[in-house]
């Protein structure tokens, strides 16, 4: 926990504008504790990578970004996050904005069993932003295109998602995603059900995205994080171990843990 | 080598001998056989069950009919001669029947002979005439031949349920009238017809008066209001518990209960309703309405159980990816895991309410056992239903009842596997794989 805190004073970290700010963030599933006052900073427009072994948090660290551990029994989150300033964890803070804000997309490519038209049409339907018919078909329009889905099914706007190939369901995951217009999306391991190809596609999507969203991604490759992300923050049982430039750390780490890790020698 | 036999704890390796090999081989040729018998088994007994139930029941969808000539007399019928239906609606004609069947028998003489001989043909004679005469008017003063039933006696022998070596005394149809029905089946004045009346009347103390509508129509206003409750109020308490409710005692204690309810003894769901909705609420004894309340608090917990098991079957997946996307709670449930829950739903309410259509024993505490001849036209008529109506004709005992008792358990299990196929469908034409 020292650790982490002296990362965070060096300079670099300020570089960005800071969308993310997480303090002192514990998280305990019953009496285990799965984070231990994680303080990370997300930067804006700026691909962020959390990695590290299994089970060493980074996937939970990523689901408080949206309170989706709200859902699961026994869990519960101290410290403090906070989104451009605002307290996540506040209570007056209604749940379903924030995850209007901040997207998601999972590792295991999860379509909505209906076409791929209604897959894209359903968060814009909910959140009451396209009501008119021309306004969903641009929306469906967009997202796919800039999910880079477009050209590929748009001769089958009314065919059931599920039935496209798992490269091109975690595109529409994406679509989904984006079609509300969040302004962070995290992703939770998106390419490890996919094969090299599809995933260079995603990879190649997520520095496109980069424009216009704040992404941050958890994965197991470091090839993977090195590729896509300007930051990387290490993680391992339940600490942030190190964070900075993913050429520093990936380069030059500080710990020796993060040596270790991705040197191949533990993880 | 050196290395393994050093280590201490000795090198096993599988045992891969023709033996073990025989053993594994064998016991798994029994396993199947022993499966194959069970099934077989299970057949057999189903076979005989129903192929007894259908040899015994078929023969009630048909009825035997004597034709007579009956004289109908103007005097008699119409006396002013206008023809006026309240006036034909009036008239006795069983009497005619009767006169027509003396006149088929003019030999015979004297009051319990002549009683004997008018009980060939049905009570219901005067309604066939009746209607006959309303619709042609016309025929008022000639003779017409007349198909009229005949009684269930005459009924039973047709069909050959009666022993004609038997002891006259032990026998249903005395010598005299075996005479009488020869005659007149030599001179083809005797015919086995389509029993349609079995499907369009109510009870009767007559068997060959008696149908099953009446218990029909009383069994599906009952599962109307079974399912009007039950469903609603199962689908909700199962999405609240299954998707809402917090993990606590409350809710574990509530889960406990619930399963418990669906294993308790149908007749105690009886007694309560005899309790509460009868003599508390004070709703009408023998209505389809307390009737239909009754089985809903029997279906209910099986309603809830198969509905929870069906949102259970969700992927999480699909709820993370509605939540995902700022979907609220109440969104991603109506939006998504219903609708994806639904078939499972409708197949555990339709099983459900298969079993409430079978069940009889509630039916008796609350007065459904009742004698009921008209058809139930509303909610709170007196009505019974097709079960209930089972057990009463199998405790009749006119000889006629027994092939009637059986008709019914054909059509209640033409019912009941109805209801199962539409299940099975539903299943089927809504299966997703995720």
């Amino acid at each position: 926990m020292a650790i982490a805190a002296e990362n965070f004073a060096e300079p670099e970290s300020n570089t960005a504008l800071q969308k993310i700010v997480a303090r002192g963030v514990s998280v305990f599933y019953g009496e285990s504790q799965a984070l231990q006052s994680i303080d990370l900073d997300i930067g804006a427009n700026q691909v962020t990578s959390l990695i590290g072994p299994s089970g060493c948090g980074k996937s939970t660290f990523l689901r408080c970004m949206n309170r989706m551990n709200d859902v699961i029994d026994g869990c519960r989150v101290d410290g403090s996050i906070t989104l451009d300033g605002e307290d996540i964890y506040d209570s007056k803070l209604d749940v379903v904005q924030l995850r209007a804000r901040v997207g998601m997309v999972f590792q295991k490519p999860n379509p909505f069993p209906k076409s791929i038209y209604d897959n894209i049409a359903y968060g814009p339907r909910i959140h009451g932003f396209a009501d008119s018919k021309a306004d969903l078909d641009e929306v469906v329009e967009i997202s796919l295109t800039r999910a880079g889905l477009w050209k590929e099914v748009k001769d089958r706007l009314d065919k059931p998602g599920t039935g496209l190939s798992g490269g091109q369901q975690q595109r529409l995951c994406i679509a989904r995603a984006i079609a509300v217009n969040p302004e962070v999306i995290l992703m939770d391991e998106p390419c490890s059900a996919l094969d090299p190809i599809a995933t260079a596609r995603i990879e190649e999507l997520i520095d496109e995205l980069r424009q216009n969203f704040t992404i941050v991604i958890v994965t197991h490759s470091m090839q993977q994080a090195a590729r896509v992300s300007q930051r990387t923050a290490f993680f391992h049982l339940g600490d942030l171990v190190e964070c900075g430039d993913t050429q520093q750390l990936f380069t030059n780490p500080r710990e020796e843990r993060t040596q270790g890790y991705i040197t191949g020698r533990f993880g | 080598m050196t290395e393994m036999t050093a280590s201490a704890a000795p090198f096993r390796r599988p045992d891969l001998s023709e033996a073990h090999l025989r053993r594994r081989y064998s016991a798994e040729r029994r396993f199947k056989a022993y499966g194959i018998f069970a099934i077989a088994a299970a057949t057999a007994m189903l076979l005989v069950l129903l192929s007894s139930i259908v040899a015994k029941g078929y023969t009630a969808f048909s009825q035997t009919y004597i034709a007579l000539d009956i004289a109908l007399d103007a005097d008699r019928i119409d006396p002013s001669g206008d023809q006026d239906p309240q006036v034909l609606r009036k008239v006795k004609y069983q009497p005619l029947a009767k006169a027509a069947l003396r006149d088929r028998f003019p030999e015979v003489s004297g009051r319990r002979d002549k009683r004997a001989l008018s009980k060939l043909i049905s009570g219901s004679a005067d309604v066939t005439l009746r209607k006959f005469v309303m619709a042609n008017p016309d025929t008022i003063g000639t003779t017409q031949t007349i198909w009229v039933k005949a009684s269930d006696e005459i009924d039973s022998l047709r069909k050959g349920h009666v022993d004609r070596g038997a002891q006259e005394s032990d026998r249903l149809v005395s010598d005299q009238a075996l005479e009488w029905f020869d005659h007149l089946e030599t001179d083809g004045a005797v015919d086995l017809r389509f029993n349609t009346t079995f499907f369009t009347a109510g009870d009767s103390r007559e068997p060959e008066q008696a149908g099953i509508w009446g218990a029909t129509v009383g069994s599906f206003l009952m599962l109307i209001v079974t399912l009007a409750l039950s469903f609603p109020v199962g689908v909700l308490s199962a999405v609240y518990l299954e998707e809402f409710a917090p993990k606590n005692r409350w809710t574990d204690f509530i889960e406990v209960n619930i399963n418990n309810l669906a294993a308790v003894p149908s007749i105690v769901f009886g007694l309560l309703g005899l309790a509460v909705f009868l003599n508390f609420f004070g709703l009408p004894r023998s209505a389809p309405l307390a009737g239909g309340m009754v089985l809903a608090l029997m279906t209910l917990p099986t309603i809830i159980i198969a509905a929870r098991a069906a949102l259970k079957a969700v992927p999480p997946s699909i709820r993370e990816a509605a939540l995902g996307v700022g979907a609220s709670k109440l969104q991603t449930v109506t939006h998504h895991v219903l609708p994806l829950a639904m078939p499972g739903v409708l197949t555990g309410t339709i099983l459900g309410s298969a079993r409430a259509l079978g069940e009889t024993a509630p039916l008796l505490m609350i007065g459904m056992v009742a004698f009921i001849v008209d058809i139930p036209g509303g909610f709170t008529d007196p009505a019974t239903a097709l079960p209930v109506q089972i057990y009463l004709w199998a405790d009749s005992p006119e000889r006629a009842f027994v092939e009637k008792t059986s008709a019914a358990i054909i059509v209640l299990l033409g019912f009941l596997i109805m209801m199962n196929a539409i299940a099975v469908l539903l299943r089927k034409r809504f299966e997703r794989r995720w």
